[in-house]
Parts: C-alpha cells; sequence; structure tokens
C-alpha cells in the first residue's frame, strides 16, 4: 500500500493512502471533535463539525470523509475553525429542546460533552423549534424526535451493522424525521427490539421504554414477593456504570445490591441458562440422530428471534423451541420455586435485569404467560436502569460487601456465564452435547475455534466420528450471510448460534453507555467484557451444565427428563411469521 | 391514511421490475419505478410501496424515504375536485400565500393531502403563464383569476352544492 506524507498543524505525518484526515490526525494525538462520525458505520459528513482547514481549498473540509493526498498540509486549529464548530453546535442546540436537567441522558451526552468542550457557554438563536409527538408505541424503544439531531447513526446501525433497515429519514429540510417505513409506530414495523439504535444515539432520541417506576412500585408493595435474576452479562458491564474499570466482574456486588432495593430473593438467570443448554443440547443430539431440521438454530436472544419472524420465517422449524433462559427461569419461579415456598405465583412478582431491551418485548408476548394470565417475568430493567436506580437509591455500590444468589435457582455452571458473550451458548451447548454423543468426559472444555470475536465464525468439529459444521454469528447483517448461505445448502450445518447484537448479551442495547476512552461497538470494551465472563468461567469447579447439581435436582424432583412433557410445557415455545415482513 | 388499492400492482410495472432486477444496481431504478406507480394509479399507496419494496429487495423505509423527500410524489390519491394553487412570483406578490392558507383552514388539510371523503386536494404549481390574471387557481381544468382568500369559503360551498345535486336521488 502507499504511503501519504502530509502535515497537520506542522507536524509531519505518515500515513497509508485512503486514510481520512481524522484518522490521520488521530496517529499524532490530535483528536479533531465529531459528533456523526461513528468508526464502525459508514461515513455521513452530515454534522460538519469535524471540519479542518486544508491549504489550497476554499472552504473547510468535513476531516471524517475527506482522504489525506501527497503533500496536504492541513489546520485542525486555529480562532476561525474552532469558531465555525461553535456556530455549528448552536444551530444544532439552537432546535434541540432545553432539558437537559430532566433528561435521561444528562451528564453522558455526547452533544452536551461537545457543546462544553467547544465552548458554548450561551445560546444565542431562538429560532423556530421542531415539534414532535414522543413515539412510544414500543414495549422497548422511546423515540423523541424532538431531541434527533439528524446524525443518522441509528439508520447506519440498523441497516450496517443490523441488517434490519427499519429506520430511514423521511421528508426534507426542517421536516426531516427518523421513523420507520411511512411514519408507522414502531410497534408496527420490522423493528426487532435490540436496542442499537439506543446505544449509538448521541443524544436522547431513542432510550428504552423505562420500567423502573413498576419495579419501584412492586418493591414498595408488601402484598407482593418480588424477586430478581441477572443475565449473565450484567456482572461484566454494571461496573462501568460505577466508575468501576471495564471488564470488572461484580456478580456478587450486584447481588447485595438488589437486596438493599428490597428484592427479597435474587437468583441468576445462569441457573436458566444451565436449563437451556441441557434443553436445547438434548433437542439437538434428536435432531442429529434423525437428520431433522438441521441446522438447529439457538433461540436465546429476543430481537433475533423477532428478526426470525419477521424476516425468514421460513426457517422458523429450525429455531430450537427452547424460551430463553430468562424466561425458563421466569417459568419455574412461578411454579417450582411459588410450589417449594408455598407462594401464590399472582403474589410472585419477577424482576429481570437484563442488557437487553429486546428482552421487554418479549415477556409481553402470550407465549410467556402463566397459567394464571400474568406473564412469568413482570418487568424487565436494562443494566442502565438497574444502575440508575442503585444510584436513586443512595447505594455506593463499589463500596458493597459479597452477595450470594438464593438458592436452588441461583446456582450456576462456568458454561452459563459464558452465554453473555459471542459463541458462549454454542460452546456451553457443545460441552453437554458432545458428552452425551461419545459417552465419554470432555478433555478440554473451552471451544476457542467458536468464539465469534469478528462477528462470524464457521468451524467443524469432530464428535463421536461425525463431522459437525457449526456457526456462530452477532449482528444480525453477519446472521444474513450465514442464513442465506443455509438456503442455499452450501454447506450442512448442524448447529448455528446467532445473536441479535454486536458481540453477543455483552453489547446489548442495555448495557451502560461506554466511559471515556471508549465508544459504543467498540471491541476493545466488548473484549473486556468477554474476558470477564471467561475469568469466572474458567474459575468455577463445576463448568458444565449437566453438571449442575441443582439442575439435577430439579429434573428428579419437578421436571422428570430433558424433553418431558412438563419440561415442554414450561421451559419451550414457538414461533410464528410476522407482518410487515423485512428485505433480505 | 385510508387508501384504496388494487390488491397487487399493475403486470407491466411488475415485468419492469422483474427487468430492473437483472440489470446492475437494481435500486437505482426506484425513482423510475415509482414514477410508473404514480403513473398508472395517480398516487403511491403505501400497499404498492411495500409491494415495490419486497419485489425490488429495498427496504421499504428507504421506499418511504425517497417517496417522501419528493415532492412531485402523492401518497394520497387525487380528490374529486384537485385544487392547485399557483405560488409563481406574480401569483405570490399578489398573496397567493394567503390563498394557500384559506384552503389549507376551510379543508383542514395540507399540500399534497386529500379531504378524508376524497372530494378535495391541494397542490401548489408553479407559473400557468396567466400572470395577467394573478393570483390564480385551479381547480380540475378551470381556471379562477383575481382569487382573494375570502371568496375561498364561496368556491368550495359551490362546488359542495354541485356534489349534492349530483348525488340527490332523482326524483
Amino acid at each position: 500500500m502507499k504511503t501519504i506524507n502530509l502535515e497537520i498543524d506542522g507536524l509531519p505525518v505518515q500515513v497509508p493512502e485512503n486514510t481520512t484526515i481524522m484518522e490521520a490526525a488521530q496517529t499524532i494525538g490530535i483528536h479533531i471533535p465529531r459528533l456523526c462520525y461513528h468508526p464502525d458505520l459508514s461515513i455521513e459528513g452530515a454534522c460538519r463539525i469535524c471540519i479542518v482547514a486544508v491549504d489550497g481549498a476554499r472552504t473547510f473540509q468535513t476531516s471524517c470523509s475527506t482522504r489525506v493526498q501527497e503533500g496536504m498540509k492541513i489546520q485542525t486549529n486555529s480562532p476561525e475553525i474552532r469558531q465555525a464548530r461553535r456556530d455549528l453546535v448552536e444551530l444544532i442546540l439552537d432546535n434541540h429542546p432545553r432539558e437537559c436537567q430532566t433528561c435521561e441522558r444528562d451528564g453522558q451526552c455526547e452533544l452536551q460533552n461537545l457543546a462544553y468542550n467547544l465552548g458554548v457557554r450561551e445560546r444565542l438563536f431562538e429560532g423556530w423549534r421542531k415539534e414532535f409527538p414522543i413515539e412510544d408505541s414500543s414495549h422497548s424503544v422511546v423515540r423523541d424526535s424532538e431531541r434527533c439531531i439528524l446524525c443518522r447513526r441509528c439508520v447506519r446501525v440498523c441497516s450496517e451493522i443490523q441488517g434490519v433497515h427499519n429506520l430511514s429519514q423521511l421528508h426534507r429540510g426542517v421536516r426531516t424525521v427518523v421513523t420507520p417505513a411511512f411514519e408507522s409506530p414502531m410497534s408496527d414495523s420490522v423493528c426487532i427490539n435490540c436496542g442499537q439504535c439506543i446505544n449509538v444515539c448521541p443524544t436522547a432520541a431513542f432510550l428504552e421504554k423505562r420500567s423502573t417506576e413498576e419495579v419501584w412500585a412492586a418493591l414498595a408493595d408488601p402484598g407482593k414477593h418480588v424477586v430478581a435474576q441477572i443475565a449473565p452479562s450484567i456482572r461484566a458491564a454494571i461496573g462501568e456504570g460505577f466508575g468501576l474499570a471495564p471488564g470488572t466482574p461484580a456478580t456478587h456486588q450486584t447481588v447485595t445490591a438488589l437486596r438493599r432495593l428490597g428484592f427479597e430473593a435474587v437468583f441468576d438467570t445462569n441457573f436458566g441458562a444451565d436449563l437451556t443448554v441441557i434443553e436445547e443440547a438434548h433437542e439437538l443430539v434428536q435432531r442429529l440422530k434423525q437428520n431433522d431440521r438441521l441446522p438447529l438454530l439457538t433461540s436465546c436472544s429476543s430481537g433475533w428471534i423477532k428478526f426470525l419472524e419477521h424476516f425468514y420465517p421460513e426457517l422458523i422449524p429450525h429455531a430450537s423451541s427452547c424460551r430463553s433462559p430468562m424466561t425458563m427461569l421466569s417459568a419455574l419461579l412461578k411454579t417450582y420455586y411459588a410450589e417449594m415456598k408455598g407462594l401464590d405465583p399472582k403474589d410472585i412478582y419477577v424482576v429481570a435485569v437484563m442488557p437487553c431491551t429486546a428482552k421487554k418485548f418479549e415477556i409481553i408476548r402470550p407465549e410467556h404467560r402463566h397459567e394464571n394470565g400474568r406473564p412469568y417475568t413482570d418487568a424487565v430493567l436494562t443494566t442502565r436502569e438497574l444502575v440508575w436506580m442503585i444510584k436513586a437509591y443512595g447505594i455506593d455500590f463499589t463500596k458493597l460487601p459479597d452477595g450470594d444468589f438464593d438458592s436452588p435457582l441461583g446456582f450456576s455452571s462456568g458454561a452459563a456465564d459464558i452465554f453473555g458473550a459471542t459463541g458462549g451458548v454454542m460452546e456451553a451447548a457443545l460441552r453437554t452435547a458432545v458428552e452425551t454423543l461419545t459417552g465419554k468426559p470432555l478433555a478440554k472444555l473451552d471451544f476457542t475455534e467458536v468464539r465469534a470475536v469478528e462477528g462470524l465464525k464457521e468451524a467443524t468439529l469432530d464428535v463421536a466420528g461425525m463431522s459437525i459444521n457449526v456457526a456462530v454469528a452477532n449482528g444480525l447483517t453477519n446472521a444474513k450471510t450465514i442464513l442465506e448461505k443455509v438456503k442455499a445448502g452450501e454447506k450442512p450445518y448442524h448447529l448455528i448460534e446467532i445473536m441479535a447484537c454486536p458481540g453477543g448479551c455483552i453489547g446489548g442495547g442495555g448495557q451502560p453507555y461506554p466511559p471515556d476512552g471508549h465508544y459504543v461497538l467498540d471491541r476493545e470494551i466488548y473484549r473486556l467484557r468477554t474476558q470477564a465472563l471467561y475469568t469466572i468461567d474458567a474459575e468455577k469447579t463445576v463448568r458444565k451444565s449437566h453438571d449442575n447439581p441443582f439442575i439435577k435436582e430439579l429434573y428428579d424432583k419437578f421436571l422428570g427428563s430433558p424433553g418431558s412433557e412438563k419440561a415442554h410445557h414450561l421451559l419451550h415455545t414457538h414461533y410464528a411469521p410476522r407482518e410487515p415482513r423485512g428485505i433480505k | 391514511m385510508s387508501v384504496e388499492t388494487a390488491e397487487t400492482l399493475d403486470p407491466q410495472i411488475i415485468a419492469y421490475i422483474e427487468a430492473c432486477r437483472k440489470l446492475p444496481h437494481p435500486e437505482s431504478y426506484l425513482m423510475s419505478i415509482l414514477h410508473r406507480v404514480q403513473g398508472r394509479y395517480g398516487y403511491l399507496s403505501q400497499a404498492h410501496m411495500a409491494e415495490v419494496a419486497q419485489r425490488l429487495q429495498v427496504p421499504t423505509s428507504a421506499v418511504s424515504g425517497v417517496s417522501t423527500f419528493y415532492h412531485f410524489f402523492r401518497l394520497q390519491p387525487q380528490g374529486k375536485y384537485a385544487i392547485s394553487v399557483c405560488l409563481g412570483t406574480a401569483c405570490f406578490v399578489k398573496g397567493a400565500d394567503k390563498i394557500l392558507e384559506a384552503f389549507q383552514s376551510e379543508l383542514g388539510i395540507e399540500l399534497g393531502e386529500t379531504t378524508k371523503d376524497g372530494l378535495f386536494s391541494l397542490e401548489n404549481t408553479r407559473c400557468l403563464g396567466v400572470c395577467g390574471l394573478a393570483p390564480v387557481v385551479t381547480i380540475n381544468d378551470k381556471v379562477y383569476s383575481q382569487v382573494t382568500p375570502q371568496q375561498v369559503p364561496e368556491m368550495l360551498n359551490r362546488l359542495l352544492a354541485a356534489e349534492a345535486k349530483e348525488t340527490a336521488p332523482t326524483a
């Protein structure tokens, strides 16, 4: 590759050709302010904040979209450039609500930070302000177009990373608005509820549908037995919300925090994950033996399941019928646990803390209801919402003593912890399925070949004389690639793990906004969160789901055997094609 | 939005979309396809746009984005009485914007929209070449000259009266 020599702020720079000015400046420690730019999304060039002066150019150039040229002389800073950037931000603010103090994003807003950093200290313009109603038809995602600055990051993540293409800019000029096709409500669109639009939004134009009020109310209700469960990836990310370094495991502080908030018992979604492994491995072994509906597609990710229903209804028979670990555990809480405690399931209020906004939709699916008509899971809080509740309650998270999960639905194997990372469900299922197929204990438990940190990975495993073809995808554009291969019959796949969010659940749409030094979709932050989960797994003595003694007890006392009628009733579900149909 | 549409697109348009799909960058023919749909049906219904999206395999949200970006595309069927207010220079300086406002408030619709009963639709036009008659309004093929905002309710009432006569049962 050709090397380009140029000068930025008087300093010589050498970069490969096709590098942008912004990237070139970064190599010598110059951070050009930016807003619409995102390193993992296509270049937009809409906000103009990243302008620089290029010698010989008539006007300022956007450094995100201008590529370096031999001999270029660039100025990234001057009174004129700083003034121009300030003007641009003032113009954006002019059409932005003045409600920072009451905004959920206060203190974590990229626009607010940018305005501060650029020295915007007063609002000079008072012009016409756009007016849009808040769109809260979705159970997962709330859109406030008045806070939207039209950077199109949400449109880009929805199309480029997720392949969903739900969002687009409609109309033009001052009437421009980001919405689904035909300005349909989000609830009547192909939105899969993944919440990546929330993650990439620089302001609060997208937020999760808040469940904190109903959870506070339940906690204050003496007639309710309020219990919590936390997903594997919460422990790997929640610390970031309290200033801990990314990748700091915080399982036991989280348990203590939940007890202090008033939860009567705290369970681990990991138990549901172990159970999922048993049921799904059973399903896989059956299908392998009968050569039936292969490949088996995993079903833990709510966003992926809704995607399947909108975009690939023809592949629905391939999906595992297993409910997600969250719903499996909730179903047990309102049956097994209720019986054990002598409680009426109607009095049990289950709160699930999830890294995920799609789970808020999953719980209202009629398939996931107790026979008493109530949903198995009463409320889902995202990691962000729990962080806020802990702060609101005055709990100093970093000083908390360790707490342990309640028994018996709080004990889990290491296989369950890694559910939160890409390839984790696959690896956990293989630890059990391979032992079932070979009848011998595994020599090596780590299946590093299925950890799809790059988004898509395929592997062929030799199991009991069979070649098992597996694939792992995260981010639904990657899922499309593998599903098209399945449809084309390119290779006989046996098991495919799909997670809607990049990196798996650790990169979910409900995770904390990244701390300074990191950005959303940052592979480094995903690596650190993932590392935390693999460390927890490696340090456990029980690392295979079928070795979890409480799972064995559950089958002995309550469910019978994997795939039994009772297990089917409580732990399995079904799917149906969904309108509007997505475009592949 | 209530719209009536044929169940599926005209076979000629479907054939055109199929032909586009065989060309490089089929998505680049979206505009041309939408023009044909509007040419055939007079406007772009949601059902037709969704069908174009499926047949061309272009995201429905993108079709929706294009159809709302360009003013030429109509998203509602034209009314029985298609009202068009000239906003050319001469008409504008003679207060055409006030006439437009009068139609908007009388009919309760915005530019490009059609009343719920399907009777009136409202559009604007550029210079019609009869600046001597400014400000000018056309309703279907009839030209109204030197219109004032005060005349607007009366113009509409006359059309409604004609309409009532037409639909009244014959004695």
